[in-house]
């Protein structure tokens, strides 16, 4: 006999015995961390890789100056680079350009090579044989990414698409910088083949060695016209971080409620073992093992499954980050890294952290029934009949209330560094408080039920009333599976209704012409409007300029809009979620903000706010604030009369054209595709397709959301199974002693079938009560918090009412079941068994 | 070996009551004595608080001179480790170790299990006549057989004192004749002093000396 041997007996006896819901409580756990741990991994290696563009594009610069989408006045340029302090400065032009014939994207740079040279050394560095090449208007440098990609190669010709119609570039060579997708131009090149004359995007500055280079940012940055912004290289990295930081975080919140669920199984497990456990653990004590010694050998239990469930949870992670990866992409399917390819990079913190997580959740879990096993008095223990008072100490009502008045309080919270964290906290908090309050309930409420006729229900009734603490098991993984489940579908389907209402008050035309997904150089010349407004069938058009403006370094940028709106009646074209505000004479003119231009960076209503435009600033009045579901990061709306006289820029990106009752929709698509140069690259479509499209990206984007529904069902019916399935089974000396006393199989059966549609419908009342309230914390602060949009309050009765009507079924036959189960044992041998 | 002087216990709630009062008992090494009583008197509340697994109100118990009404949880714990031995009316055998790890238990709470050491499980199984169902689990034995695994259990770590409540509760009267005289044997041949409880003048009888535990206290016969 060797002492490990006997340890280990010791400690996997148990485990043995309740393999089934060990191995449901791993299950949990691994899943919760694979979830955590590939959104993690998918994103840091997204970042990762981005970091890496960043760097090879902006090489050694110590500032890049940088100005919105449209650029900024080329002039700017010469004066930055006679500054004293500066050594080298390098001018780029940065476009997103649509590739002729393909649906891709391509971020094409126009570059000074004899400049670039010394700032982005990696960047202008290229394979070309003919060393002219790098200057001639006609050619263009791809990063074998995009030669790849695009399935070109040296000598091949791109057309790109501009306003004009296509510009041929012929592929002169490959640059030696790679990690992204882009070409290379000459900038005088870039600036002719993409109408941009006179203007660039960015200027990378090179320091003098001995500058403070942030003093000399904040002096030069007073110094610069509005909208253009004197950053760090970084700051573009940590934009591109804090433009899915919000998604990727809910994500994560996503994999904590698999991890809680796992958490709470693992709690349910272990209360469950040391119920049964109870007298084998006194008698542990009574040879001689300290309380610490119990705690650690059923923590140890913990730590063991928390160590395996992590472990699997890691591998499997690790896979479906791969997966993710090959299948959806590097954004998870929401755009935010379009181009990337990044291969998966392991962090071991990360890892770590996900790992200790995992692991966590296990301990915690079972800290509550490891500390109850040791306080437990082992004299009373060893006695048959002592099981309930495992429960005593969960019955006092004030600690649950007093977490959920916590959790209460903690919905009025504002966010923390722009993330919804005290929201999920008032979440976690309302979650446990009710469980926590379940064996008060369960008595008050089976309290009030009338008397049963039959001896059966009249037998459940007394159970469950005499001893709610064990239902408690049961009831705690039924609440928080459907609450959870329940406050998931009214979100979604809240979230679902109120976008589908909003794109049918924002596409009220007929037909609409874009060519903003064409890229930046694609836009509406006015001749083009004309042409557009002449087309037979059309009665009117409303042509809107969309642009970009960064507002902040470290902030994503804004966009703005400019189409005509009737000022007096903004609520016409506008979701707005507001009253309006018409600016009196001498005031500055109004502009329409969404929702998040309100969150980010204050713009409430009937305020004068500064907006940097055509490289001024500008005095506007807030007329309004509408709901925009498309762009998180804030929008704008400015009247396009006014925007041509602050800009004199009169090119459109889109068109909402409203044709003459009667008109063939599809005569005229034809007709537009005939008459505007490059028609048959535009995107034309009706508003039904437009609404189908984004309707389908929704639920694209909520797959993971209902697979994750998908799970908490399963995980709450197998737990709910589960808990049941053992708590039934430590009663077999009951059903033995009343097989004894007359009854019958079939009326025992009866009993227990009550018990479980009692339990459930209880549970599924609370589920579906607390999963209202924090479907509520969802809509109005979690999502509000995260994207800066509201929405309006949806249920989706029909499915909530299959949902209950599976769960009251699948309790009842499980509850039958546990007992056929628990009966197959001789009732004679049952009363005799001394554990 | 155990001395034991003025020990009452009482229980408080709705119905307060004294179930011990002014009891005085002493058991040299090597003695072997009965407790009887009525169902209630309070037997097993006496070998609970000589185990120190409840506190009693007044009195004191000194076992080799520790005074054990004064010694904390886990000093308490270690000395029933070490120099006490159990065996219940119930068994009380983990059902998923075989009877050899049973047996063992006390040997790896106390750090003494090692190679070296299973020729004495072994020994200890011999003595209760169970060498051929060393490898069988709890299911797998008679309440006879159980109940001898129980008493091997309880001496191998050789405790100074051995505690027995009802041990033959749950038996028939041949296995509990042959479990009495093996306990009795058991004890006597490792030199521990035992205190057997039980309300059967049967197992009494197979005792040193007969105490009975009355409302009015502890007296001989």
């Amino acid at each position: 006999m060797h002492r490990t041997a006997l340890a280990l007996a010791l400690f996997l006896g148990p485990v043995r015995q309740s393999r089934g819901r060990l191995a449901l409580s791993l299950a949990a756990i691994a899943l919760g961390v694979a979830l955590g741990y590939a959104v993690q991994l998918v994103n840091q290696s997204a970042i990762n890789e981005f970091s890496q563009a960043v760097q090879t594009l902006s090489g050694t610069a110590d500032l890049e100056i940088r100005g919105a989408r449209a650029g900024f006045d080329e002039a700017l340029y010469p004066r930055l680079a006679r500054l004293p302090e500066v050594a080298v400065a390098s001018p780029v032009i940065e476009v997103d350009v649509r590739l002729g014939g393909r649906s891709e994207r391509l971020r094409v740079l126009g570059v000074d090579v004899f400049r670039a040279a010394l700032v982005q050394p990696q960047l202008a560095a290229t394979t070309v044989g003919d060393s002219l090449d790098t200057l001639r208007p006609d050619t263009i440098f791809l990063s074998p990414s995009a030669a790849h990609g695009l399935g070109v190669k040296e000598g091949d010709t791109i057309a790109v698409q501009t306003g004009h119609g296509e510009v041929r570039l012929r592929v002169a060579g490959l640059t030696r910088a790679d990690g992204t997708r882009f070409g290379l131009v000459d900038i005088a090149a870039a600036q002719t083949a993409l109408d941009r004359f006179g203007r660039i995007n960015r200027v990378d500055l090179r320091l003098r060695p001995g500058v403070d280079v942030e003093a000399f940012r904040r002096r030069l940055q007073a110094e610069l016209p509005p909208g253009v912004l004197a950053e760090r290289p970084e700051a573009s990295v940590k934009r591109a971080a804090t433009l899915s930081r919000a998604y990727r975080v809910n994500l994560n919140v996503l994999a904590l409620v698999a991890l809680f669920t796992g958490g709470l199984l693992v709690f349910s497990t272990q209360a469950l073992a040391v119920v049964r456990r109870r007298a084998q653990l006194a008698l542990l004590r009574v040879l001689g093992l300290k309380g610490r010694g119990l705690i650690a050998l059923v923590l140890g239990e913990a730590l063991a499954l928390g160590v395996a469930g992590a472990g699997v949870g890691l591998a499997l992670g690790y896979g479906l980050a791969q997966a993710i990866l090959d299948l959806v992409g590097a954004d998870l399917g929401a755009g935010h890294f379009r181009g990337l390819q990044p291969a998966l990079r392991v962090d071991a913190t990360w890892a770590l952290l996900f790992f200790a997580l995992g692991v966590a959740v296990a301990v915690v879990g079972s800290l509550v029934p490891a500390l109850e096993a040791a306080r437990t008095q082992p004299a009373a223990a060893l006695k048959a009949g002592d099981e309930e008072r495992v429960f005593e100490r969960l019955r006092p009502i004030w600690p649950g209330l007093a977490v959920l008045a916590g959790g209460a309080m903690l919905t009025a919270s504002s966010p923390v560094d722009g993330l919804p964290i005290l929201g999920y906290v008032a979440i976690a908090l309302l979650l446990i408080g009710t469980i926590m309050l379940m064996p008060r309930l369960t008595v008050a409420v089976l309290g009030r039920l009338p008397a049963q006729a039959a001896v059966p229900a009249q037998l459940a009734v007394m159970q469950l009333r005499g001893a709610p603490g064990q239902s408690m098991l049961s009831l705690a993984t039924i609440v928080a599976a459907v609450s959870l489940l329940v406050s998931m579908a009214i979100m979604v389907a809240s979230f679902r209704q109120s976008l589908d209402e909003w794109l049918q008050h924002v596409l009220p035309a007929d037909l609409y012409v874009r060519t903003s997904a064409s890229g930046d150089a694609a836009f509406l010349t006015p001749r083009d409007q004309e042409r557009l407004a002449r087309l037979p069938g059309v009665r009117r058009v409303d042509y809107a300029r969309v642009q970009q403006l960064l507002l902040a370094p470290e902030k994503p940028p804004i966009t703005l809009f400019s189409r005509p709106i009737d000022a007096d009646d903004p609520g016409r074209l506008l979701p707005l979620v507001s009253g309006f505000v018409v600016p009196r004479a001498g005031e500055p003119p109004p502009i329409w903000v969404s929702e998040a231009m309100v969150d980010v960076y204050g713009f409430t209503l009937g305020r004068v706010v500064e907006l940097p435009i055509a490289g001024r600033s500008e005095l506007f009045t807030v007329g309004g604030v509408w709901r925009d579901y498309i762009r998180q990061h804030g929008s704008v709306l400015i009247h396009s009369d006014l925007y041509v006289r602050l800009t004199g820029d009169r090119t459109a990106n889109d068109a909402a054209l409203f044709l003459v009752p009667g008109a063939d929709s599809a005569e005229v698509k034809d007709a537009l595709r005939a008459t505007l140069p490059g028609g048959d690259t535009l995107d034309v479509d009706e508003p039904g397709e437009i609404r189908r499209r984004s309707m389908q990206a929704f639920d694209r984007t909520f797959a993971i959301t209902y697979v994750l529904e998908l799970v908490a069902l399963v995980i709450g019916l197998t737990g709910l199974s589960s808990s049941f399935g053992a708590l039934v089974l430590a009663r077999r000396r009951e059903f033995g002693m009343l097989r004894h006393v007359g009854m019958t199989r079939r009326q025992i059966a009866a009993m227990l079938a009550t018990e479980g549609f009692a339990v459930s419908a209880l549970g599924l009342a609370v589920g579906l009560g607390l999963g209202w309230v924090i479907s509520l914390i969802l809509i109005h602060v979690v999502n509000r918090q995260s994207f800066h949009w509201s929405m309006d309050l949806a249920i989706p009765w029909g499915p909530l009412a299959a949902f209950c009507a599976v769960m009251l079924v699948a309790a009842s036959l499980t509850a039958t079941a546990s007992a056929r189960a628990a009966m197959t044992d001789d009732a004679a041998r049952a009363v005799k068994d001394d554990w | 070996m155990l001395s034991i002087r003025g020990l009452s216990k009482g229980y408080s709630g709705p119905r307060p009551r004294a179930v011990l009062s002014g009891i005085d008992l002493d058991l040299a090494a090597g003695e072997y004595i009965a407790v009887r009583g009525e169902s209630g008197i309070g037997k097993s509340t006496l070998l609970n608080l000589i185990a120190g697994l409840d506190r009693p109100d007044a009195g004191s118990i000194a076992l080799d001179g520790v005074e054990l009404t004064r010694a904390d949880d886990d000093a308490l714990t270690v000395i029933r480790r070490e120099r006490m031995g159990f065996v219940f009316q119930a068994f009380h055998l983990l059902p998923y170790l075989t009877a050899a790890q049973n047996v063992a238990l006390p040997l790896l709470l106390n750090g003494t299990l090692d190679g070296a050491t299973s020729p004495r499980v072994s020994e200890m199984l011999a003595a209760v006549g169970l060498a051929d169902r060393a490898a069988s689990r709890p299911s797998e034995l008679s309440g006879g057989e159980l109940q001898r695994v129980a008493i091997a259990r309880a001496l191998v770590h050789q405790p100074r004192l051995v505690l027995a409540d009802e041990p033959t509760g749950n038996l028939d009267p041949d296995s509990a004749a042959q479990v009495l005289e093996l306990l009795r044997r058991s004890v006597k041949g490792e030199g521990a002093a035992g205190i057997l409880v039980s309300h059967s003048p049967a197992a009494a009888a197979t005792a040193d000396r007969i105490y009975t535990l009355t409302a009015s206290g502890l007296r001989s016969g």
